[in-house]
């Protein structure tokens, strides 16, 4: 830049001769410049602040703007991170103990109408009508011609059926997709699993709930996405289940009863490997609860866990090993049983008169609920009470069933628990348990004498040292016992070659709402154990009323109709536990394996 | 030397912008791709629990015995029962004539193999 001198030379002499003070232009010109300077100063700071107030102006309008696009889109998920969580059910499976799938889901849809879309309503309703025979088409008609706008038809549908409706090419009826929780195996678990039903229902999805069985006590665990689909994994092994089902189906048409019951549990741990109530119904399409009649002869009802009965002779076994385990008797003492045995006006009589006296052991192999009494009265009410509360026997069980919570024993208060209720509750009466409960006791007298919990979980805790009921001779002096009562006693039709079965029967009369007892209309139940060298497992059995013509006689006891079956159910599924046979004697000549050699 | 450095600022702006670009539009290529993936893979996951369903509805026990009992013709499937069990002391063992010492035995079969080889 060139500058503009202070003294410019040609006016300097100009001024010279014109006789004015040179100084002044000086003066001038040094004022001009200093006028231009600022002037080219100010300008420099306005651009200044004008560039700060638009980068502040733009930073601070970029996040309002950014804010009011992020408060006016929809949330989306972040997508770019690599962790992703897994897109699982809304429901998580349950499994038996070897993994096979008792219940999963299935994606299907639902049906729903909006009239407003419809072309022609009464092809619609009529072509509806064809598809599902049980929909009315007047009510539909009304429906797609009325002022609704929106019209549930079905729930589910099949994918036929979806592809027939499809078919109907009506632009008003639509699908909503339904998660469908499906239980392949059908009838087999239907009382172990319950079922579920529709919770909040919205047209893009459905909430399934747990209504009963585990479906309801693991609801919270099933429907948690924090489990990650992780399936909930049951005691229940599926081919005993249907092995143990297929037997007592026949075994109860066989002895005309209206009713079967068994449950297998391990008696070391107290896991249900099969449990098995008679009728039973469909958990894929389970039957409404019924409004009237009895609700324990409802389908829907767990004879096992939720049946309160008195189960009769069975509790003899308990009361004897009471009697062992306080040192009241051995297996030989001598028990008397002269009969009748009067208390007040009540009379105990036995099937027939064993004379006067028998060991102990004789009592539990011919079923003398004289000896019994006799016994428990040395044993006395409190000592009684005392021991059954042990065994779990007073208290509602345990098992992870909603319905089995309810289910509370039913026995004389402990005041009215007088020498007669003792007497009767030793011999399995005045006193109402589920067979849930009389396999744990039997169980726990079992296992060497370990309190045992029933519980469908595969994993669930072991009995301890702790909760020690009888001792482990007093178990195997009770299990010799039982054992005989197989070999030579009322269970006699309950040997199995090779697997020591023993047990004890009880017959027990059924009581009639209107006080007293039924004539002829039993409860058979036959408790059992298998092998008795090394017990494995415990089977509790009960037919409801059975009868059956045998030997020229009709028979009720439960030798003659729960043994039988209870023999034909351990010999289908004792093989499938993995019990190993005592193996008979005398090696066969004729080999079945053959080895070849060279 | 200042004209340079703005040519030089220009080039790596353009440079530093076509970057910039392309690494956008990768990533948005990528993570369209991500969800295409994961949209596949929830499909799958359907198909493996309605195949797994399937698979436990044909393997249910009642049609397995309903096939037993069809094909008991060929098959002569039955009921497991004790007898299918035996003890491994019950098998019978052929027992030589002249029983061989184990090192017998080994030096004939090495002498068996050499044979064979040769």
């Amino acid at each position: 830049m060139i500058r503009k001198p202070l003294r410019p030379i040609a006016r300097v002499l100009r001024a010279r001769e014109e006789g004015v003070d040179p100084a002044v232009i000086e003066a001038e010109a040094r004022a001009a410049r200093l006028r231009k300077q600022r002037k080219a100063e100010r300008r420099k700071a306005a651009s200044r602040l004008i560039l700060l107030a638009s980068v502040f102006f733009l930073s601070f309008g970029a996040v309002g703007w950014r804010m009011v696009v992020l408060a006016t889109t929809p949330a989306a998920e972040p997508s770019g991170g690599g962790n992703y969580t897994r897109i699982v059910n809304q429901r998580a499976d349950i499994v038996d103990r070897n993994g096979a799938i008792l219940a999963t889901n299935l994606v299907t849809f639902s049906l729903y109408a909006r009239p407003q879309d419809m072309v022609d309503p009464v092809a619609a309703a009529e072509g509806l009508v064809r598809i599902f025979p049980d929909l009315e088409k007047e009510r539909l008609l009304r429906w797609f011609t009325g002022a609704r706008k929106f019209v549930w038809i079905k729930r589910k549908l099949s994918p036929e059926q979806k592809q027939a409706v499809y078919d109907l090419g009506e632009p008003g009826l639509r699908f909503g997709p339904r998660e469908l929780r499906l239980y392949p195996n059908g009838r087999l678990a239907a009382h172990i699993l319950g079922g579920t039903s529709f919770g909040e229902e919205g047209v893009y999805a459905a909430e399934v709930i747990g209504t009963a069985g585990v479906e309801l006590e693991f609801d919270k665990f099933l429907r948690d996405p924090a489990e990650d689909g992780a399936p909930l994994e049951l005691s229940i092994d599926l081919s005993v289940q249907a092995a143990m089902r297929r037997v007592l189906a026949g075994g109860m048409v066989m002895m005309q009863a209206k009713a079967a019951s068994a449950v297998v549990m391990e008696v070391d741990t107290g896991r249900i490997v099969a449990m098995v109530s008679l009728p039973d119904f469909d958990p894929n399409d389970r039957p409404n609860p019924p409004v009237s009649g009895d609700p324990g002869d409802s389908p829907l009802f767990n004879r096992v866990a939720q049946g309160k009965y008195e189960l009769g002779s069975t509790f003899k076994v308990l009361t004897a090993a009471q009697a062992l385990e306080t040192g009241l008797a051995t297996p030989d003492t001598m028990i008397p049983t002269r009969g009748p045995l009067k208390w007040g006006k009540f009379t105990i009589r036995d099937y027939k008169n064993y004379g006067a006296q028998l060991s102990l052991e004789d009592v539990i192999v011919k079923s003398s609920n004289i000896g019994t009494a006799n016994l428990a009265v040395e044993i006395g009410a409190e000592a009684q009470q005392a021991f059954l509360r042990n065994l779990g026997l007073l208290e509602a069980l345990p098992v992870e069933l909603r319905e089995a919570g309810h289910s509370k024993p039913m026995f004389p208060a402990p005041k009215q628990w007088s020498e007669l209720s003792t007497m009767t509750i030793s011999y399995g009466h005045g006193i109402a348990v589920t067979p849930l409960h009389l396999a744990a006791a039997y169980a726990t007298i079992a296992n060497g004498g370990l309190r045992v919990r029933p519980t469908l979980l595969k994993n669930a805790p072991l009995p301890s040292e702790e909760e020690r009921v009888v001792s482990e001779e007093t178990s195997r002096q009770v299990l010799d016992m039982m054992r005989q009562v197989v070999v030579r006693g009322t269970a006699s039709l309950g040997d199995v070659p090779g697997y020591q079965v023993g047990g004890k029967t009880g017959t027990a009369d059924k009581p009639d709402p209107k006080g007293g007892y039924y004539e002829g209309k039993v409860l058979s139940t036959f408790a059992s154990v298998f092998p008795t060298g090394d017990p494995k497992y415990v089977l509790v059995l009960s037919l409801d009323e059975p009868e059956i013509e045998m030997a020229g006689e009709l028979r009720r006891t439960a030798g003659w109709t729960a043994v039988p079956v209870a023999a034909e159910v351990i010999r289908r599924i004792a093989p499938l536990l993995d019990v190993r046979p005592e193996y008979f004697d005398a090696p066969e000549e004729t080999g079945t394996l053959t080895l070849t050699s060279n | 030397m200042k004209g340079f450095l703005t040519f030089l600022g220009v080039v790596a702006v353009v440079f530093v912008a076509t970057w910039a670009y392309r690494v956008n539009y990768s990533t948005q290529e990528a993570l369209s791709d991500v969800a295409r993936l994961q949209r596949q893979i929830a499909k799958e996951r359907e198909a493996i629990a309605v195949l797994r369903a399937e698979w436990a509805y044909l393997n249910r026990p009642g049609r397995l015995l309903a096939l037993s009992e069809k094909h008991f013709g060929t098959l002569r499937l039955m009921p497991l029962s004790a007898e299918n069990y035996s003890d491994p002391m019950k098998v019978i063992y052929p027992t030589p004539e002249d029983p061989l010492s184990m090192s017998e035995v080994i030096n004939a079969a090495v002498l068996q193999a050499l044979g064979e080889s040769e």
